[in-house]
């Protein structure tokens, strides 16, 4: 029995996923009675819907949608290269400052583009390591370590 | 007369140079930002949110409202010059507006669609201005079963009037309603779904939601899908309209801005549907309807007067009733609250010039856009020939740095990551992220709100259909869903986006 719908089944076990795990997730709050909700109720009620609408959507999706659409084509390159670097941003900011972790997150992003060019993205680096000092340091006054910590002796 | 002294309050607050600069200064980066190929007003909103914290409350919600329309008229622009459009809105005008640019009129597209929205955004705050302190006192007499029923309302109407598949997006309301409970719990203080996480305490944040969902995923799904974006070499002459194409375009900006008027007030499509419903009625009622699609003024005109006009009426039930419409909105509301205002009836008579100031200031900025706008054209579309691959590492960057600058700590940017993925994964699964941000502002408030109301009433779920008001919303949004449902409407919902 080959899948329909792809895309909606799996949408489907996603929310049945969600929808089940904040069921779990609420067992461990006082539910309470529907005069007197504790802060379990509504997020077990929505859980149990969301979790109910879920397997609505995987079952159309198996039995009785439009047949042959595609699965979903995923390129891990684009968004894995861009989610690490805004993670990576996030972990080198404070200890190498603005500037370096501006340079590093240019470059690093630029390389998720097919159109990738060295030179482009090093001279992009400068230019934007440039207007961040000027519009977010300078003009805006952002709380942000700007040189790295081992140079200013920042703990 | 009461309304003119409110408005005159409203003046005083609005054209105080501090925040005459914010307001031209929030116009001119969400022009700025608007213009850019692929991001929308919510993106912009999104990214420049966390500019405007450092302001003081009645500022940063000016400038934030400057950054909406400067958004939107920033969208307009691309989408008659690249064919881009910024959002769902603007694609109508892409239809016309690109013709004409391709036939060299493009000035006059451009200059047809800033004075359209002026003139639809002056009727439209004199509506909101007119509208405001009924419907507030309306909303004193709101309970909290009216106020989860009008909730319900407003939820569906997003549904509904949203193009896609419904169940999926319902499931993403749902999706957003949970997400919305994560952290502390209002009512008993107790922490919920935090896994242990102190910066979660207070939930997730509404920044990094919204720009993880919106703006972090718009652009990995740019990259992947190597857009090409196909920019205008020719020269941008004749900006002025001569008078015969005003005449001819008047009836439309008017018919245009009665049309968006009316249903920005509606929850869900807001200017979405106002444009594409002018577009259609402009067309049936125009004498050549086979010129639409291939550079009608009328085309241009009517779409763009009726989403401005709805831009601005959809801040009634915002300003008002505390509930915004749509996603704009929405992240509108995150911002207030995010400065320290809840929004709601009570605004008004707590504070009056925020209020005011606020209507007032729109005003203001679509004077503003007109005036600062027709001769930077040419500047923003220079902004436009720099490549893609060179422009979005320096969206990523601003993000990022908005990101820390909101709680100065890097839980948030990490967290950004987490969302974009998600929003990756909906993307790839045609689960659109717009309802979720909607549920997930509201979240919160249905859930007090049906705890009160039940509470209130001992556990009796009948009082939320036996209060007239209550009932009213609840019926009005199965009648939505019962309409939509119908093959025929199916048909003509699909059909109007297949339009686009």
């Amino acid at each position: 029995m080959s899948i329909r719908h792809p895309k909606d089944f799996l949408a489907g076990v996603m929310f049945v996923f969600f929808g089940a795990s904040a069921m779990v997730l609420s067992l461990s709050l006082r539910i309470g009675t529907a005069g007197n909700m504790g802060p379990g109720y509504f997020p077990f009620a929505l859980g149990g819907f969301l979790a109910l609408l879920g397997l609505f959507i995987l079952l159309r999706g198996i039995l009785w949608a439009k047949a042959g659409q595609a699965w979903p084509v995923v390129d891990p390159k684009p968004v894995g290269i861009i989610l690490l670097s805004v993670v990576l941003f996030s972990q080198i900011l404070r200890p190498l400052g603005l500037l370096l972790s501006t340079a590093v997150l240019v470059l690093m992003t630029s390389k998720a583009s097919h159109e990738f060019r060295w030179k482009e993205a090093v001279l992009n680096a400068a230019v934007l390591v440039a207007i961040v000092l000027v519009v977010f340091v300078y003009f805006l006054e952002f709380q942000l370590p700007v040189w790295p910590a081992f140079v200013t002796g920042r703990v | 007369m009461e309304l003119l002294s409110n408005l005159a309050l409203g003046f005083q607050t609005a054209v105080s140079p501090m925040n005459l600069v914010y307001c031209m200064t929030g116009a001119l980066i969400g022009t700025l930002i608007g213009v850019l190929p692929g991001i929308g007003p919510v993106q912009t909103i999104a990214i420049l949110l966390p500019t405007t914290f450092a302001l003081p409350p009645v500022s940063g919600l000016i400038m934030l409202a400057g950054i909406y329309y400067g958004a939107q008229y920033g969208g307009s622009t691309t989408s008659i010059l690249v064919n881009v459009p910024g959002e769902a809105s603007s694609v109508v005008t892409c239809l016309d507006g690109y013709q004409m640019a391709r036939q060299g009129r493009a000035g006059a597209a451009l200059t047809i669609s800033a004075l359209g929205s002026f003139v639809a955004g002056s009727f439209a705050t004199v509506v909101l201005a007119v509208l405001a302190v009924p419907l507030s006192e309306l909303a004193f007499k709101f309970g909290p079963a009216e106020y989860f029923s009008l909730m319900v309302f407003g939820l569906i109407g997003s549904v509904v009037l949203a193009s896609g598949s419904m169940a999926k997006a319902v499931g993403m309301i749902v999706l957003g309603l949970l997400l919305g409970m994560i952290g502390t719990d209002i009512t008993s203080g107790v922490h919920r779904f935090t896994f242990g996480v102190p910066e979660l305490s207070d939930g997730i944040g509404f920044v990094s939601l919204a720009m993880g969902l919106f703006g972090i995923c718009d652009i990995i799904n740019s990259i992947e899908k190597r857009e090409k974006r196909d920019i205008l070499k020719s020269k941008l002459t004749g900006f002025w309209l001569k008078m015969k194409d005003l005449k001819a375009a008047a009836p439309a900006v008017l018919r245009g801005t009665l049309c968006g008027s009316l249903l920005g007030i509606l929850p869900g499509g807001g200017a979405i549907l106002a444009s594409f419903t002018a577009y259609m009625i402009e067309k049936k009622s125009s004498s050549h309807p086979e010129s639409f699609g291939k550079g009608n003024l009328c085309g241009v005109a009517a779409p763009e007067s009726a989403n401005n006009a709805a831009a601005q009426t959809s801040f009634v039930p915002l300003l008002t009733l505390g509930i915004p419409p749509n996603v704009v909105l929405a992240m509108m509301a995150g911002a207030m609250m995010i400065h320290g205002i809840q929004p709601g009836p009570r605004v008004i008579s707590s504070n009056p010039e925020l209020f005011w100031g606020v209507i007032v200031s729109m005003w203001v900025g679509n004077l503003i856009l007109v005036l600062l706008n027709l001769p930077l054209v040419g500047i923003w579309v220079r902004l436009l020939s720099v490549p893609y691959r060179l422009l979005y590492p320096a969206i990523l960057l601003f993000c990022c740095i908005g990101l820390y600058s909101v709680n100065n700590n890097t839980f948030d940017i990490g967290l950004t990551a987490l969302c974009g993925l998600l929003g990756y994964v909906f993307h790839k699964l045609e689960c659109e992220p717009a309802p979720l941000i909607l549920g997930f502002v509201l979240g919160p408030m249905m859930e007090e709100n049906l705890r009160r109301g039940m509470l209130l009433s001992r556990g009796d779920p009948s009082v939320f259909f036996t209060r007239p008001l209550s009932l009213a919303f609840l019926l009005m949004a199965v009648a939505m869903l019962i309409v939509v449902a119908l093959p025929s409407i199916r048909r003509k919902r699909e059909d109007a986006f297949k339009e686009g």
